[in-house]
């Protein structure tokens, strides 16, 4: 739809043209992801995730339809029925167990989508209305998989439940009745574990239409790519059909036999025993953790100790408890900021020296650190390491990026996504006007974004 | 750029505080506060490693053991089953173990299950169903609790699910009961409280559970000589059965499925760079 | 201006290769097609009835108290289960009835035990849409041939649970029972 060249859906029979007049779905379907879509000719395999997240949206819905048919939310029976599905429903393991482990490979095609972003920028106008639904979309998803993992109702549901909803006292003055609110008691309950419920069946539709808008808002500037260069031309970018379709359905194959290894083969090990203990109000399990793909940010709200006082007054001016709530939610809210800290030009890491440097030996180990350290025990040194790693993460984005933007000096640019694919002496006859960076290397600023129209 | 100067503060304010006052004091206190008690258990736990030669189900082609299953069977009844239910396991189930449905039917009539009188409504026992499950011995939880020394024996349904390798964790539970080093005991001031037994494989090696088993204890039909390792291992293998039925169904799927699509991958892979064949010459 | 970059491009095809392209093309998404209709069977077996619920369970009713003309109702499998003791009259009636002209043709033998032929046990669902037919309970209507009347659409079965008027199809469904001693019967 964005690109002058873009191929027109053309009805063939006399039906497809009667549906196109009254409702033009099959176009709107061919311009969104069909040979209508003009996308860049070199993207590489890490764009293949933002529809391997659209293929776990389905699956999670599916399969939690399905679980749904056989589950009911009631403190009494809620994990027996969980154990109903496990045993007694016709192929009710393999759904549940795709369901829990869908939860874990969803976050991790997610995240790869998210990491592809940090690296080639595509936060970056025009496209950052993209992002932020982006950033939508996984707050939302992190509500429901925070609040599906209360459903089995075993001990790390009730008590992931319990410090969750926990979190929210760290308010002040509100907070202690907003969490009474949450749970709609003083303790996760059949009220706590209804709602939760409710919102888990309701909240992936509404994932799934931020999921639409995010789309919509990929096609008004068309997909980024790995040079960062916008489209220029024609021989810039192939239909999205049959190329990227038949490049994600191999993606998809490679996916779905990792997936299909942790269901049928390791379905239990990104979860955790204590599951499989009903919930006990009574007994809190050893090592409280939440899931895994929450460890990160459970790491940065651990990482704040100490109270905030006023040296040597022993007045608090902000209690430890509330710092770290406000770490944790500002590490995922920084996201939100983060087209107008990154001002580089350029996008692309590969031609961004020092940002390349930060990203492979700051952002990825302080990630890989905060993963594991979210998940240890709450002892020495693990604090004192994810405190360091927790402080790197903010630098990282709110301090390091905004520098390293202004100080850097990029790497020369190819003129177009055709000359980096295909070298300079290949690249056809390009319409080399009105564009601001001309084919000199070295300029270095892609700002200027092909007309859309 | 106000933006960019507010996250350069905030983000410089954040670090400032978690350094300041939590890693610096954290430090601190890790390089020269007290170093932090080390409990005397931690002295005497061992962590286990499972039964010699491992069981018949472990790794992606394992299967049951069915003659084991059977041996676990009845080390479950005729010892576990005195403290522990398995609330979430059926008699029918037992089919599985390759009983027939009379023998079912026979076994489960062995059990009594609580029951209504139909004339008064007042609560009874009566013979086990095959839709039964497995009873609990205690009518309710306090009971459980009085008869225990205040410890609930657990349901076992799922306990190989409930605990980290919980196949192994059952055997070398059921093997690490045992007298703690006397000198050992009494240069640290160790001593097994009063109700608890020392087992080496418990977390805090204090157990409220007693020693369940013991040599000869029960007799297996199949003329298996009944050790406590021999019968650890048996029932750690039924109760790894109990908590996923569907473990072998399971595994035999996933060969099917994952088989399947190796070769739609394959095929997939093979259409993709078809497809694009024709559009990427080789860089001149 | 719309020209299509991959036919421009891919200009080494011969014949032979469009034909080897074209098949591996249907034979990815033949296996494609099949793996996701695969997919559909757990999803739809799901609904069917879960192994708990299958689970052949029996029940044990004393008929030991029932006077003859008296019925009771019981449970089977979560369904109203009807067991009726025959006066000799009724089992006169019915033998008689045997080979009147009915939708469903049965004997009375044929749906009681031999010696006992006083004890009818049926499935209180009627047969037309599953409603619980009245008569069972003292002071039921019994319908106008003694036996059992839905009073959702008005089927009328006799004495031996036979539908003899009204749009039920068939007659009570007899479940598979066995008397356990003269006074219990298990019924599954």
């Amino acid at each position: 739809m964005s690109f002058a060249w873009a191929k027109q859906y053309e009805p063939q029979s006399a039906f497809t043209k009667w549906l196109d007049e009254k409702l033009p779905l099959p176009r709107l379907v061919y311009n969104a992801v069909g040979a209508g879509y003009p996308v860049p000719r070199n993207l590489n395999y890490m764009w293949n995730f933002g529809v391997l997240a659209g293929f776990f949206l389905v699956v999670q819905i599916i399969t939690g339809v399905v679980l749904a048919m056989h589950y009911a939310a009631n403190g009494l029976v809620a994990f027996a029925t969980v154990e109903h599905i496990m045993r007694d429903v016709n192929y009710g393991w393999m759904l549940r167990y795709a369901h829990a482990n869908g939860a874990s490979f969803f976050f991790i095609v997610i995240y790869m989508h998210i990491f592809r972003g940090f690296f080639y920028s595509s936060y970056k106008a025009p496209r950052e209305m993209i992002w932020l639904l982006g950033v939508v979309i996984f707050l939302l998803m992190m509500a429901t998989a925070f609040m599906g993992y209360v459903l089995p109702w075993g001990q790390m549901s009730f008590w992931g439940a319990q410090v969750i909803t926990g979190l929210f006292t760290a308010i002040p003055l509100v907070g202690e009745p907003l969490q009474v609110w949450l749970l709609g008691g003083f303790a996760p309950d059949n009220a706590a574990l209804n709602r939760f419920f409710s919102l888990h069946f309701l909240l992936p539709f509404v994932i799934a239409g931020v999921v639409i808008l995010h789309i919509w808002a990929l096609h008004i500037p068309g997909s980024s790519n790995p040079t960062g260069v916008e489209v220029k031309q024609e021989s810039d970018t192939v239909p999205f059909h049959p190329y990227y379709t038949a490049k994600d359905g191999f993606g998809l194959g490679v996916i779905l036999i990792l997936f299909t290894a942790m269901v049928f083969f390791l379905p239990n090990a990104l979860g955790h025993p204590d599951n499989y203990i009903e919930a006990n109000p009574l007994s809190t399990p050893a090592l409280i953790v939440p899931e895994w793909y929450f460890y990160p940010f459970y790491a940065i709200l651990r990482a704040f100790t100490g109270d905030l006082t006023i040296p040597f007054t022993g007045i608090v001016l902000i209690p430890a408890k509330l710092l770290g709530v406000i770490a944790m939610f500002g590490s995922i809210l920084v996201w939100f900021i983060l087209p107008w800290l990154d001002k580089s030009p350029v996008r692309s890491g590969h031609y961004r020296p020092l940002f390349r440097k930060f990203f492979w030996f700051g952002l990825i180990p302080t990630m890989a650190a905060l993963f594991y350290l979210g998940g240890a025990h709450a002892e020495e040194p693990y604090i004192m390491l994810s405190q360091i790693f927790t402080a790197y993460y903010f630098l990282h984005f709110l301090v390091i990026l905004p520098i390293i933007s202004q100080i850097e000096v990029p790497k020369p640019l190819p003129f177009s996504i055709t000359e980096a694919v295909l070298g300079k002496d290949a690249a056809p006859e390009a319409p080399r006007t009105g564009s601001v960076d001309g084919g000199d290397a070295g300029t270095a600023t892609d700002g200027a974004l092909q007309p859309a129209e | 750029m106000t933006i960019r100067l507010g996250g350069i503060i905030a983000g410089l304010a954040i670090t400032l505080v978690l350094v300041l006052w939590s890693l610096l004091p954290g430090a601190y206190n890790y390089a020269f506060g007290p170093a932090p008690e080390k409990q005397p258990s931690s002295y005497f736990y061992e962590h286990g490693e499972g039964p010699a030669g491992g069981f018949a189900f472990d790794g992606a082609f394992g299967k049951w053991d069915v003659a084991q299953l059977q041996r676990g069977y009845q080390v479950y009844k005729e010892v576990c089953s005195a403290c522990h239910s398995m609330k979430f396991v059926a008699f029918r189930n037992l089919k599985q173990l390759g009983y027939t449905d009379a023998e079912v039917d026979a076994e489960a009539a062995t059990w009594t299950v609580p029951g209504i009188d139909p004339a008064t409504g007042e609560t009874t026992t009566r013979p086990g169903e095959p839709t039964d499950a497995f009873p609990s011995p205690y009518p309710n939880a306090i009971a459980a609790a009085a008869a225990n020394n205040n410890a609930i024996p657990p349901d076992l349904s799922l306990m190989t699910k409930a605990r980290h390798d919980g196949s192994n964790y059952v055997y070398d539970l059921l093997t690490g009961y045992g007298e703690p080093d006397p000198a050992k005991a009494a240069k640290v001031g160790f001593e097994t409280p009063d109700g608890l037994y020392f087992n080496k494989h418990f977390h805090n090696v204090n157990i409220a559970m007693p020693p369940p088993l013991s040599d000869g204890q029960v007799t297996f039909a199949d003329g298996t000589e009944s050790t406590v390792p021999q019968m650890s291992k048996d029932v750690a293998a039924f109760l790894t059965w109990t908590a996923e039925p569907s473990l072998v169904e399971r595994r035999q799927t996933g060969w099917f499925v994952l088989g399947f699509l190796l070769f739609a991958t394959a095929l997939a892979f093979l259409s993709y760079k078809q497809i694009w064949a024709g559009l990427k010459p080789k860089k001149s | 201006m719309a020209t299509d970059t991959a036919a421009t491009t891919e200009v080494s095809a011969t014949e032979e290769g469009v034909r080897r392209r074209d098949w591996i093309h249907i034979a990815a998404l033949g296996t494609a097609g099949v793996g996701g209709a695969s997919v559909l069977f757990p999803l739809i077996s799901q609904m069917a009835p879960s192994q708990d619920v299958l689970a052949a369970s029996t029940t044990e009713v004393d008929i030991g108290a029932i006077q003859p003309g008296q019925s009771i109702k019981a449970a089977f499998r979560k369904q109203p289960l009807f067991v009726k003791r025959l006066t000799p009259e009724q089992i006169a009636a019915a033998k008689a009835d045997d080979t009147a002209d009915m939708r469903d043709p049965a004997t009375l033998a044929s749906r009681t035990k031999a010696g006992h032929e006083d004890i009818l046990i049926t499935m209180g669902v009627c047969t037309h849409l599953g409603c619980v037919p009245l008569g069972a309970a003292e002071g039921e209507n019994q319908g106008d041939f003694g036996g059992y009347f839905c009073p959702c659409h008005g089927s009328h079965y006799d004495v031996a649970g036979r539908i003899r008027k009204g749009p039920a199809p068939k007659n009570l469904h007899v479940p598979d029972y066995d008397f356990t001693s003269d006074t219990v019967v298990r019924v599954g």
